[in-house]
């Protein structure tokens, strides 16, 4: 018994240990020019023993990372107020800061959570932001996240994303055998990650449902690729595809009744769509080039596309009405896996430029093209929900991590992990409470 | 040595067949020429086993002669970046492996690989091409199609890990298994 115990002990310790070295870490390697100054006030915790999070260390590292905040170290804080008549406003600007956020955190019942909070700004010396954010003490990281979320779109004017979450592959290698592959799901800051499938044949291809309650993937399990649908509350998962050839690239149409993918049964690559409900098949593209990575315009009315039909691989639109086909991209001998932003406005792909293989930016009104990003073997590239930044997999040294870099370019930031590849971040849409 | 052993074994029949028919020969005419019927039916099957191990036998080492042609030449076709050509080394290699195919009945798997280079599923669908191009070829050489499966790993299963072409050309390849 005792020796049982010793094991169970030795192998809980051990996943702790692994799922610590999958953990991303985030490394902000450049941010604006001028951010602003914000003092995130550690919060009261109005509870027993320990607080069941540093909520205020969560919002700062949120604000942190959106490169267009600069954070006040706690150090350097004059006062650490928790209620309004505590805040005087001379600490603030003594310290040079713009804006002060304070909070309390409760605990009723041992699991039930509150974090109220309270923003101020310092130069119009007025509180510019109050409220609250309530749910499961084991939810205390998304909490704050809400809390970031609002501060966010209080002080920019655009909708926060910290509040969602982020699905990726990761890769062990095994020399002596075959790999290990894993779909991880974590919250955006990269913390909190759950392996959802572990297999050790290939995954690809992560992908949301617009309600962020369905994920569906690529998995190799059976010995060749087969698209699969998982309920994320359940873990309840269906086979949705088993044909031969190609079964990839799944995408969720935006009212989430349809599915596009790509599927080689019939000779080669083409884009097809599947009604959920009855899984029947419509086919998109006839042509015997390679038709993939099939991307929805936010409207549903019409489907970006790569196709190397001009020679090389470029990005094509088809409207799902009249059956045309246009070609979008043309700067550059190479622009694949394009991904809409929710304004339906922004694209980012993967763009060749030189040899490297770089995310890019197309404007869609004006058609400018500007290259996001400076690393190199970027692809895989995901737009968050609120179009700020975009997401994609990168290589640093001979490994596979993922790097974020905003719309304008202005900011960017690392997520390496100690051990293993990572590899197609898939951001999830806003999340329903 | 093996094929005297078997010649030797027929030998050994034949003799026996004779001197059966030798014994029986105080017997009537009727069964005297039964009896040369059965040493002839005998010593004729006897020839015919002898031939048909003969054949055997230089089959088998007509087979074993595939075998280590396949063996020499191994199980991976390479390709250049982007291009889904067989190349002439690689169709050579084919070559011996659709030459021990014509000779039995087995059903192979072509897996098709590509570098890191490029998008993954646009890699996907590079991988199955170069599977493609080697299953049409093996089926305009003989093979039916019904015997061949082509599954894609696009970039997914490097056999080097690292950047540069050195690493990426050992990754541009089909499998065959």
């Amino acid at each position: 018994m005792k020796h049982l115990t010793a094991v169970i002990l030795g192998a809980v310790i051990a996943l702790a240990a692994m799922s610590a070295r999958a953990q991303l870490v985030i490394e902000i390697t450049q941010g604006m020019d001028n951010p602003t100054p914000i003092a995130v006030v550690p919060f009261a915790w109005q509870g027993t023993g320990a607080p069941p999070e540093d909520a205020a260390q969560v919002i700062d590292a949120d604000l942190a990372r959106s490169g267009q905040f600069d954070p006040v170290d706690r150090g350097d804080m004059l006062a650490r107020p928790s209620t309004q008549e505590q805040v005087f406003y001379r600490d603030w600007r003594a310290i040079n800061s713009d804006y002060v956020l304070i909070g309390r955190v409760s605990v009723t019942g041992q699991v039930q959570m509150r974090i109220e909070y309270e923003l101020f700004d310092v130069n119009r010396q007025a509180r510019v932001l109050h409220g609250y954010e309530e749910g499961h003490v084991n939810e205390a990281r998304m909490l704050s996240h809400r809390v970031a979320d609002e501060v966010y779109e209080t002080l920019t004017g655009i909708p926060g994303a910290f509040a969602t979450r982020l699905l990726y592959v990761s890769v062990t290698r095994n020399p002596a055998g075959k790999d290990y592959y894993r779909l991880t799901l974590a919250d955006a800051d990269g913390a909190r990650p759950i392996v959802l499938l572990e297999s050790r044949e290939p995954i690809m291809a992560p992908t949301w449902s617009p309600d962020g309650k369905h994920i569906a993937y690529v998995s190799f399990e059976t010995s060749r690729p087969a698209i699969y649908r998982q309920e994320l509350a359940t873990g309840a998962r269906e086979q949705l595809t088993n044909f031969r050839g190609l079964n990839g690239a799944p995408a969720w149409s935006p009212d989430g009744s349809t599915m596009a993918m790509v599927l080689s049964k019939d000779g080669n690559p083409d884009i097809y769509l599947m009604d959920l409900r009855s899984k029947q098949l419509t086919q998109v593209t006839r042509h015997y080039a390679i038709d993939t990575e099939p991307a929805w315009m936010p409207d549903g009315r019409s489907l970006m596309f790569t196709s190397d039909r001009g020679g090389r691989p470029q990005i094509y639109r088809y409207d799902l009405r009249s059956g045309a086909t246009d070609r979008v991209t043309f700067e550059g001998s190479y622009n694949a896996r394009a991904r809409i932003a929710q304004d339906g406005r922004n694209m980012v792909m993967v763009h060749q430029s030189g040899g490297r293989f770089h995310i890019a930016l197309q404007d869609l009104v004006s058609n400018r093209l500007q290259v996001l990003t400076s690393t190199e073997l970027d692809e895989s590239p995901s737009i968050a929900p609120n179009g700020s930044m975009v997401l994609y997999g990168t290589k640093s040294g001979d490994r596979g991590i993922l790097a974020a870099v905003s719309v304008d370019g202005g900011v960017k930031f690392r997520l390496p992990v100690r051990e293993g590849d990572v590899r197609e971040p898939a951001w999830s849409p806003y999340l329903s409470r | 040595m093996k094929q005297l052993t078997v010649a030797g074994k027929a030998l050994t029949l034949l003799f026996a067949a004779a001197f059966l028919v030798a014994c029986s020969s105080k017997d009537t005419k009727d069964d005297d020429a039964a009896a040369a019927a059965a040493a002839e039916a005998a010593a004729r099957s006897a020839a015919e086993r002898a031939a048909a191990a003969d054949a055997e036998a230089s089959g088998a080492q007509q087979q074993q002669r595939l075998q280590d042609a396949v063996a020499a030449v191994g199980n991976v076709f390479y390709f250049d970046y982007d291009s889904s050509t067989l190349k002439p080394q690689a169709q050579e290699a084919l070559d011996a492996h659709i030459a021990l195919l014509r000779t039995n009945d087995r059903s192979v798997r072509l897996e098709g690989h590509t570098d890191e280079r490029g998008t993954r599923e646009y890699n996907m669908a590079l991988g199955e091409r170069r599977g493609n191009t080697v299953r049409d070829y093996m089926v305009v050489n003989g093979i039916p199609s019904y015997r061949i499966e082509t599954v894609s790993y696009g970039e997914e299963q490097p056999i080097a890990y690292g950047s540069g072409e050195a690493n990426w050309s050992q990754n541009r390849r089909v499998e065959l298994k």
